[in-house]
């Protein structure tokens, strides 16, 4: 498989991710710089996490109009893969190919600590190769990571199995005290109806060599490997 | 002409706003639990050339729309002069 990860200025995820896709898993990786209007196709196009152009104004929303996402969104709309992790996944709502929005976390901190998430759905490529619900520990680093819609989005994510990722405790159990930054239905990740489009804010390539005592990540990147 | 544009732009009322909630519980810190119900948001100022305000006026509604202001999370409001 051929990955594309994007680098916007304030990107800080972008290696962490290349190291993961090129290291551990031995796939192809190009680096697509935010000036870049070439995807050279890849197969499969990741938004790392960081603080694009300094999260100025909002979180994603100067970072939704870089060149290269001009082309990323075409490729989307298309139906290639695409992936946002955190800042990523920011940047995804902010263009609309991902429902709802991410505030401030409802503690007004900045959250970095292992949490962990299942998913809701095998159907999309990151979930399918586990087991339903097994729960994963994944690590989040975030200051503006309250999913939100409005009713009747929620609704829709809900009839078209958009949620991909729920917070939950170490049992897979989803709860009030397991909700880390306050989002609506512990919703830690969500995909699109075309189910091509996902976005997490836990970061499973933190989470994916054995030099971190925690591997519950490759979960994640074998299952969209093997299943492509 | 050229338009200066004041805009305001606010957590939708129905969110939690976090950061007013921070500030209005330290109004009791300060000696003034009359103050309450305090939300933060951004003031933004710019420029703006058009014929007419009218143009002028949908000119700030498009930068709002389409950057400015997230309207899954927030609401604006603006005020148009024109500058002498």
């Amino acid at each position: 498989m051929k990955f594309g990860v994007v680098i916007f200025p304030g990107s800080n995820c972008d290696h962490d991710m290349i190291y993961v896709l090129e290291k551990i898993f031995k796939q192809e990786v190009v680096k697509l710089w935010h000036k870049d209007t070439d995807l050279h196709a890849c197969d499969f196009i990741v938004l790392p996490g960081g603080f694009s152009y300094g999260d100025y104004l909002r979180s994603g929303a100067i970072a939704r109009f870089s060149p290269i996402m001009k082309e990323v969104v075409k490729f989307a709309q298309k139906g290639g893969y695409l992936m946002g992790i955190c800042n990523g996944f920011q940047i995804l709502c902010e263009t609309g190919l991902l429902p709802g929005a991410l505030l401030h976390n409802n503690n007004q901190q900045f959250i970095c600590k292992n949490v962990y998430i299942r998913s809701e759905t095998t159907d999309s490529l990151l979930t399918k190769g586990y087991p339903l619900s097994k729960p994963l520990k994944i690590p989040i680093a975030h200051g503006e990571g309250r999913y939100f819609a409005p009713d009747d989005v929620v609704k829709k994510l809900n009839d078209d199995d958009g949620i991909l990722f729920t917070y939950c405790d170490e049992n897979g159990k989803i709860t009030p005290e397991a909700n880390p930054n306050g989002s609506l239905l512990n919703i830690a990740g969500v995909t699109n109806k075309k189910r091509n489009v996902f976005g997490m804010m836990p970061h499973p390539e933190r989470a994916a060599d054995e030099e971190l005592h925690n591997t519950d990540g490759k979960n994640i990147f074998s299952s969209i490997i093997d299943s492509f | 002409m050229i338009y200066k544009a004041e805009i305001d732009i606010m957590p939708l009322k129905a969110l939690l706003d976090p950061q007013g909630k921070a500030v209005s519980m330290s109004m009791k810190n300060i000696g003034l639990p009359e103050i309450t119900q305090v939300r933060i948001g951004k003031h933004i100022s710019l420029k703006v050339e058009a014929a007419n305000k009218q143009e002028a006026h949908k000119k700030v509604e498009e930068a709002c729309n389409k950057l400015l202001a997230n309207q899954i999370m927030e609401s604006y409001s603006f005020t148009l002069e024109a500058e002498k």
